[in-house]
């Protein structure tokens, strides 16, 4: 009975505004292992996508860059238990992308789930590590405060469907930025599984839109886009790169500059992708007053 | 009072209460499921490129700028009339507004700041939004709106007394709103959230017309549902049969609700299909909004320049 059962083929959905809508332009794409069997469909986002995704994510913006650190930081801890919740199904999924066996796919997932426990730590420390009491000549008191950009682009890496995934899209968040992914094209499932997560934890709506297709593709409708501010091109390739610096020159996005080939993710991030998603603001107040 | 160009069948309507009831409640009635499905295809034409472009522009140079806010100041007012004279500075081919609308009392302020050019100064009066009011107060309020200079008075009907079945009363308001706005443009709102169903839009479409209204709007804005594609269809039907029947050509004004640019578009098709090419015009089809006209900008904005723009390249207002 069970062995002529016919498997239930899935055809996944983009994240976006916290809601699963299929792409507007109605196209998917089949996803398959390493070895090239089936997996998937996924769906295969267009510019309008990116469009849609980057209104869900500046209207996100202003609550969550506004809520408290402590409160960002008890969300993204959140995040880190619903997909330890998951453990299983990513370290499937990570297994059958990246063709790793088991038991290196289970250290690729604990390591994802270390690393955004390790952002979701950032959140409350970072304004005492960037920000400052300025030593001015004059009756000031002068404070720096980082405050976040802004609606951040992503192009995730292509190669780690997981690890690098969660790498890039932490900081972002940890910062109080909103972020608009697009996942890595070949190995998207372990970004429609984080986006599952992210909407089942207390991530409020827009803060986080995982597009699914390529990056070559959507990369420079993010990059030109007015209302985006700051973008990271990781995914984008030493080709694509360049165009991306080009496209966001126009609106003096921030480009978080990015090794020329993918980094090994395992390594122990430094604080350089908070800073990033980061603009100082100083205050000088009178003394005395 | 009727006009004397009227045919009979309209002019005998007006002849006293029991003729108009008669008429109204002679209409044909409207096909609930059939307008809806129309407008809700005639919503998914796909309008591109070009196209959408010169829609755009249509649609910008249709806007009635407004602001109704208990809180609204002179500056605010002023500030409102810039933005009419030039809505993205940093493109000056950016066609004008149709009008500026706001309240009587700062009407004055805005015919100020608007000295000079051809853009229109609406005001809403009677009471509005309710209505709610005796009739030598809401004649006031337009004396007060017409006195300060506005050329267009936005007046709400008698909606207790329509539902009551008293169109006579409701007829002769608008009569008497009509003669107090001299050379002033009438736009009558008929408050649709309120009528409960098409075929009362549809009556109160032709009372206004009959009456002397100059334009037909739908809502207040205050009132939800305002304006929505199904009633702003049964209007635009109201007029192309008054054209038909006099020859007069009169407008149609949706207000509240529409803020995209997509659903601008949409409002567009429909003028075109339903009233008609000839309606596409500031003269007779415009957009009571507040928001819908940085949408306006934005879109413009992305088709000339190929990337999408953000909200920080246009003003908040």
């Amino acid at each position: 009975m069970s062995d002529n059962r016919i498997s239930v083929a899935k055809t996944y959905k983009l994240y976006v505004d916290g809601k699963f809508p299929r792409s507007e332009s109605g196209r998917t794409y089949p996803v398959t292992d390493s070895k090239g069997t089936f997996l998937a469909n996924a769906a295969h986002a267009s510019r309008k996508d990116v469009r849609d995704a980057v209104v869900a994510a500046r209207k996100a913006f202003g609550g969550w860059s506004g809520a408290t650190a402590y409160n960002r930081g008890q969300v993204l801890y959140r995040v880190a238990e619903m997909m330890e919740g998951r453990r299983e199904q990513f370290v499937a999924e990570v297994a059958a992308s990246e063709g790793l066996p088991s038991r290196k796919a289970q250290s690729v997932v604990d390591a994802a789930v270390d690393r955004w426990v390790w952002y979701a730590g950032w959140t409350d420390k970072i304004a005492t590590v960037l920000g400052a009491a300025n030593p001015v000549a004059g009756p000031y008191f002068s404070f720096t405060v980082p405050e976040p950009t802004g609606v951040v682009g992503v192009l995730a890496p292509q190669e780690s469907s997981l690890l690098g995934l969660v790498s890039v899209v932490a900081p972002v968040l940890a910062t109080g930025c909103t972020a608009v992914v697009v996942s890595s094209a070949e190995r998207p499932l372990p970004a429609i599984t984080l986006s599952e997560v992210l909407a089942t934890s207390d991530v409020p709506a827009g803060v986080v839109n995982v597009l699914t297709g390529r990056a070559g593709e959507l990369g420079p409708w993010l990059a030109s886009h007015g209302d985006v501010n700051a973008i990271d091109p990781t995914g984008a390739g030493p080709v694509g790169r360049v165009e991306i610096a080009r496209e966001a020159a126009g609106t003096v996005k921030r480009v978080l500059a990015v090794p020329e080939d993918e980094p090994d993710w395992t390594q122990r991030p430094d604080i350089a992708r908070l800073r990033r998603y980061l603009e100082p603001k100083t205050v000088w107040h009178p003394m005395g007053v | 009072m009727a006009t004397p160009t009227l045919p009979a069948e309209l002019s005998d309507a007006t002849s006293d209460e029991r003729s108009l009831r008669r008429f109204l409640h002679g209409l044909p009635g409207v096909d609930q499921v059939g307008v809806e499905q129309r407008a809700a295809s005639l919503g998914t034409r796909s309008i591109k490129k070009g196209a959408k472009l010169q829609a755009i522009d249509t649609a910008i140079s249709m806007v009635d700028l407004t602001t109704l806010e208990g809180a609204d100041t002179h500056g605010k007012v002023r500030a409102l009339a810039a933005k009419a004279r030039r809505p993205d500075p940093e493109r000056p081919d950016t066609p004008r507004v149709a009008a500026v609308c706001v309240y009587p009392d700062l009407v004055a302020t805005a015919v100020e700041s608007l000295a000079g050019t051809d853009i229109g100064v609406a005001s809403v009066a009677t009471a509005f939004p309710s209505g709610r009011s005796s009739r030598e107060v809401k004649l006031a309020d337009v004396a007060l709106a017409v006195r300060s200079g506005a050329t267009e008075v936005d007046m709400v009907i008698d909606r207790g007394a329509f539902l009551e079945g008293r169109y006579g009363r409701v007829f002769d308001e608008i009569q008497a709103v009509k003669a107090a706005c001299g050379d002033a443009h009438l736009k009558v709102i008929l408050e649709t959230g309120e009528l409960a169903t098409y075929d009362n839009v549809r009556r109160a479409s032709w009372l206004a017309l009959l009456a002397g209204g100059d334009f037909i709007k739908t809502s207040t804005g205050k009132v939800s549902p305002a304006a929505t594609l199904p009633v702003t269809h049964v209007m635009l039907q109201a007029v192309r049969d008054w054209y038909t029947a006099t020859g007069e050509l009169r407008g149609v004004k949706p207000a509240g609700g529409i803020r995209t640019t997509k659903d601008a578009i949409r409002y567009l098709v429909a003028v075109h299909e339903v009233a008609g090419p000839d309606w596409l015009t500031p003269s007779l089809f415009r957009f009571g909004a507040s928001s819908l006209l940085n949408d306006l900008l934005l879109q413009r904005r992305t088709q000339l320049d190929g990337h999408y723009s953000g909200p920080d390249y246009v003003t908040v207002d």
